[in-house]
């Protein structure tokens, strides 16, 4: 079977989905069992971990899916690492999505402070999966430095403006050895098809199942997506021609010479 | 400081410029994917009344891609009505012969009590000018006070320095609003006459205060009333761009406070105000501000009326407020004490948070950590 491992889990489902931004949290309840996703973010500044009953959490409460929080908010490396803490504390979970951003309009990933605190969460023992910039040498420093997986964008966040990152995704698919999760920008199946011919391990998808008029259906057409850009990429996609082979070929002359 | 950029701009040229805009202009601006300030003088200006509709769609359309379908909701909560400034149309003005009161700090916690049982976590502390009895301290020791009951914690007060913001910032204060109220600076002083607030400079600069101090969201704001709706709305816009260059880290808010009547002693009818602005209008302004910036946060108070605040949720709105009280002490402690301003939109959270919910939309009761409020 074509599974997914990171860390210590294995995931059938190469989809991961995002939690906000839902019209209801039931809705949101119902996309994820649509999606068949087994991984969901969690913002941590959106639990209410006083209250006994976060209707959030609740409506996550699904069977085979695990909760993953971010640290969305965290404007530092000190803040993401305090914030992985009480998040680690509220959701009993030491996998964390790492998630920096000092600028607030268009939530840009800070590469210093992220990479920064991805040393020191993986000393804490946490299972790290940082959202960042589409840097290929970025991710060969987190591996260094620990991190579980890398999370490079594809377009600036909630923009559904697909793999703008074209290059340096292909990039750091051929040099990682954590998976790849394609996060940030995907705003159609099709996108994130893409991404899985490419070769990513999974994609991160929100916006585009959130804000769609119906999410549910949204979320299962993301699912197949996902499926089929898979399958594709371990069958393996034939080379692309432009046009058809020229009648003599321009090497036939090396058998000539060889005869 | 953006006293220096404003200095270059004269309000009746600006003014002129809005009205001169075509329905061309409007078109070209509609049609853009990144707008600037001269789109933005044509999406505000009459010409593109007709193309209400069009910038709605695209309003809703780019606000749910950023916000998704949510609206955070935030409450009101007036600490004091003392007041030193003379402001031509606030009831806490000076001039106007009240009752004063400031919350003590057992008051202010039967008052936080009544706001959590509605469901809030995010809080505005309000106030009047008064620095001797309502100053730092007062508010340093408020925020210490409140914040084990609030994920966060925003103001409207005074004023203050970029070292008190710092302080307060440092208690736990995640958000300042401060409205200009007007930025034609000659007629500021008609509306200001006495007390601090009547020096418009420093007014001016207070957001610039806010981002040197790291205050996390500056909120901005004119009040709707007083002057050229379409004039204040450029240099808000302008003041806007400006500080999110500047200020990069910061997030904002913008506001579109109507003048609501105001009652004042010893007169029978409500005072009203004149230069106001149609619902039609505020529409067109609320889209015009999602069509300049995509990650602006647009505010909408218990001023505006049940029926409008319930269409208006979809249109680019993402923040609000509901049952609110404008007084100190409105929601435990002496709910009968003057209001700053009536509210027109008198239902309960609860309510509000149930018509929310059937425009498909989720009401937001906490987004924010108290870890990051340090």
């Amino acid at each position: 079977m074509d599974h997914l491992k990171i860390a210590d889990r294995v995931f059938s489902s190469r989809l991961f989905l995002g939690t906000g931004k839902f019209g209801s949290p039931q809705l949101m309840g119902e996309a994820v069992s649509a999606s068949g996703s087994e991984l969901v973010t969690v913002s941590l500044k959106r639990i209410d971990a006083e209250t006994e009953t976060d209707t959030l959490l609740e409506q996550l409460q699904l069977p085979g899916v695990q909760v993953l929080p971010n640290t969305s908010g965290a404007r530092n490396a000190r803040e993401a690492v305090f914030a992985a803490q009480l998040a680690r504390e509220a959701l009993e979970t030491n996998w964390l999505k790492l998630e920096i951003h000092p600028d607030p309009k268009y939530l840009m990933p800070d590469a210093l402070e992220t990479l920064k605190a991805t040393e020191e969460l993986a000393r804490l023992g946490f299972v790290v999966l940082p959202y960042i910039h589409a840097d290929p040498v970025l991710c060969k420093q987190l591996e260094e430095a620990g991190t579980a997986a890398v999370m490079p964008l594809g377009a600036p966040i909630g923009t559904n403006k697909g793999l703008r990152t074209l290059d340096f995704l292909e990039i750091i698919i051929e040099q990682s050895r954590v998976p790849v999760i394609v996060d940030a920008g995907i705003g159609a199946p099709s996108h994130a098809a893409q991404a899985m011919e490419l070769g990513a391990d999974a994609v991160l998808v929100n916006t585009a199942v959130a804000v769609s008029s119906d999410p549910v259906r949204m979320a299962e057409a993301f699912k197949w997506a996902v499926a089929a850009g898979r399958a594709a990429y371990v069958a393996g996609l034939g080379g692309m021609r432009r046009h058809a082979g020229a009648s003599s070929p321009l090497t036939a002359f090396l058998d000539d010479l060889n005869a | 400081m953006f006293s220096e950029i404003f200095e270059c701009y004269d309000w009746d040229t600006i003014a002129g410029e809005i009205a001169g805009k075509t329905e061309a202009d409007v078109q070209a601006a509609l049609q853009k994917s990144k707008r600037n300030l001269e789109d933005f003088k044509a999406l505000i200006s009459p010409a593109a009344l007709p193309f209400l509709e069009q910038m709605a769609r695209l309003s809703h359309g780019l606000t749910q891609k950023r916000f998704g379908k949510t609206i955070q909701m935030y409450a009101p909560l007036y600490l004091s009505n003392e007041c030193q400034n003379i402001c031509t149309y606030c009831a806490f003005s000076l001039d106007n012969n009240i009752p004063r009161r400031t919350l003590s700090g057992a008051e202010i916690l039967q008052e936080i009590a009544v706001l959590k049982q509605m469901g809030y976590d995010h809080v505005l502390l309000v106030t009047g000018e008064a620095n001797k009895t309502v100053g730092v301290a007062y508010l340093k020791e408020t925020i210490r006070l409140i914040r084990p009951h609030f994920s966060n914690i925003s103001m409207e007060v005074q004023p203050l320095d970029e070292a008190d913001y710092a302080l307060l910032r440092g208690e736990g204060l995640h958000s300042v609003l401060v409205y200009q109220e007007t930025y034609h600076r000659d007629h500021y002083k008609q509306y200001h006459p006495k007390g601090k607030k009547s020096n418009f400079q420093y007014r001016l600069e207070t957001p610039d205060r806010l981002g040197k101090a790291g205050i996390h969201k500056i909120g901005l704001g004119t009040l709707i009333g007083l002057e050229d709706w379409r004039a204040e709305a450029f240099f808000t816009a302008l003041h806007l761009q400006y500080l999110e260059r500047t200020y990069w880290r910061t997030k904002y808010s913008v506001s579109f406070p109507r003048l609501r009547p105001i009652e004042q002693a010893g007169q029978n009818d409500p005072k009203v105000f004149e230069r106001y602005m149609s619902d039609k209008e505020l529409v067109q302004l609320i889209c015009a501000y999602r069509l300049l910036d995509e990650e602006l946060e647009l505010s909408l108070s218990t001023r505006e009326e049940e029926r409008f605040r319930d269409h208006i949720i979809p249109l680019g709105i993402t923040s609000m407020s509901a049952g609110s009280k404008t007084n100190p002490g409105g929601y435990a402690v002496s709910p009968q004490s003057l209001e700053q301003f009536e509210i027109s939109d008198e239902r309960s959270p609860e309510e509000m948070a149930a018509v929310i919910r059937a425009k498909g939309y989720e009401p937001i009761w906490k987004d924010w950590h108290p870890v990051w409020m340090q």
